[in-house]
């Protein structure tokens, strides 16, 4: 248990801050010198993936490890759902958080990884928060909305975070005789039910991402109950990937500030190109359960 | 008294928690102008590089470095010993200059090296207390007047200069309240000092 508190204070310590997908060394480095707090390493970012389709796995562990070398912040990478070897290998090479990911294609359709297995922290995605607890279940030490990866479009984890906090709120106003029925409800192990009736928040830290392409969105993002943001392909697909992913830093800091985040969202040239929601056939959200 | 913590990334409100649990006053420090209501300021644990860039981008760097040289009492922890650090040595970075020690960051390695230990802190509390280190750095060179506070396996990891103390751990995270009393002392103390 030392290990898993140890893993969860990892994850205060990213708190207001900002986690950006990065496919090399290079890209690393922009991050890092644009304020990033930590950097997601990977072969291909979400929007890539969506385009390219075929099957999305773990990234060549040379990559990952190439990229540890160039930052200083700590590094993530995303192993497939249920891929408990994938999982060994970035344990293995030592980064320091892994991210069970719906945006890589699943390698188990029944079974997430059992995270209690491994030394190293996971960050997992959430629609709700029966799946968030779900996951806490299973040792994630981390939380983050799934949205919908790679489409520059914020509406789902808009609707992911705002479906927790509604029912954090739901369960801390129930009479405890209720919370056995609210764990049946939602799917969700008792003793962590239990925990939010009595905390009036998630066990661990709880980020957004999926479809954040602008300072706006993280800043609403913030509003809306997120201890920090994740940006995928919202800043390497951007126009000018330096000066947006800094004007993302500071709105994710300054999220209550409207003039910083006025000031910042000035001349940052184009966003991602988005999709809309309703013309997808895929959705990576659903993956995972 | 009001305690500041500044609130640009990172472990902040562990920190006001304490604090409060301590029933004294804190405010959150986003701003330079925050700076002149405070008689402390906790540096948090988090990102050095992402707060050292608010720092400067948000001008908050040069006030918050006078003040801490006029006397301000402050302390780091974590990734908050680097901003207070003369020197860094394996970053090019340097942020507040102020203290007279040489870090070292992540000194103990990735995540997988992270630890728990519980120690007596003589100079601080007559209890044991839960010492945390997430990613931590460590004092690789103090300078003259430096107080080692603590050690483990001869790396120096608490340390305090005048007004200014350093931690490579997380109080915070803890339970125990020991190293947030000791920083409350240092800023009473300071204020008489003052009146």
């Amino acid at each position: 248990m030392e290990r898993y508190q140890l893993n969860k204070d990892l994850a205060k310590m990213l708190k207001g801050g900002v986690i950006m997908d990065v496919t090399n060394p290079k890209e690393a480095e922009i991050a890092e010198k644009a304020g990033a707090c930590a950097v997601m390493a990977l072969e291909r970012v979400p929007a890539d993936i969506r385009k390219q389709g075929g099957i999305a796995r773990m990234s060549d562990p040379k990559m990952i490890k190439e990229i540890k070398s160039a930052v200083s912040i700590p590094v993530m990478a995303k192993v497939r759902i249920g891929h408990f070897v994938e999982a060994q290998i970035l344990e293995a090479i030592g980064i320091d958080y892994i991210d069970e990911s719906e945006v890589l294609t699943p390698a188990d359709e029944m079974y997430h990884i059992n995270k209690w297995d491994f030394k190293i922290p996971f960050v997992c995605g959430a629609r709700n928060l029966g799946e968030a607890l779900r996951r806490i279940g299973e040792g994630a030490a981390m939380i983050r909305t799934k949205g919908e990866a790679g489409t520059g479009n914020v509406v789902e984890a808009v609707r992911h975070m705002r479906c927790m906090m509604d029912e954090i709120r739901k369960i801390k106003n129930s009479p405890k005789e209720e919370l056995m029925t609210i764990a049946k409800e939602i799917s969700a192990p008792y003793d962590l039910v239990e925990y939010v009736w009595k905390e009036g928040k998630l066990p661990v830290v709880n980020f957004a991402a999926g479809g954040i392409a602008t300072p706006a969105d993280a800043a609403l993002m913030m509003q809306l109950g997120a201890e920090g943001v994740f940006v995928g392909s919202g800043i390497f697909k951007s126009q000018n990937p330096e000066k947006r992913a800094s004007a993302i830093v500071l709105a994710t800091t300054y999220y209550n500030d409207p003039k910083v985040i006025a000031e910042v969202s000035e001349d940052l040239g184009e966003a991602m190109y988005g999709i809309d929601i309703n013309q997808l056939d895929n959705k990576l959200s659903e993956r995972g359960w | 008294m009001k305690i500041g913590v500044l609130s640009l990334q990172g472990g902040v409100i562990e920190h006001l928690n304490h604090i409060r649990n301590l029933e004294a006053d804190c405010i959150e420090v986003k701003e330079a102008e925050d700076l002149d209501e405070i008689n402390g300021i906790i540096l948090p644990g988090g990102e050095s590089t992402t707060m050292g860039l608010l720092l400067k981008e948000r001008g908050i760097l040069n006030p918050l470095k006078q003040k801490i040289l006029n006397g301000l009492p402050a302390w780091g922890t974590c990734a908050g010993m680097i901003l207070l650090a003369k020197e860094i040595e394996n970053d090019f970075r340097k942020h507040l200059e102020v203290m007279n020690i040489k870090v070292k960051r992540n000194a103990y390695g990735s995540q997988l090296d992270s630890f728990i230990c519980h120690s007596k802190v003589e100079k601080v509390s007559k209890e044991e207390i839960p010492l945390i280190f997430i990613r931590a750095p460590y004092i690789v060179e103090v300078g003259n007047d430096v107080d080692v506070i603590f050690e483990i396996d001869g790396k120096v990891v608490a340390a305090r200069e005048k007004n200014m103390l350093a931690t490579s751990f997380h109080p915070e995270l803890s339970t125990s309240l020991e190293f947030h009393k000791y920083f409350l002392n240092m800023c009473t103390e300071n204020l008489k000092k003052l009146n």
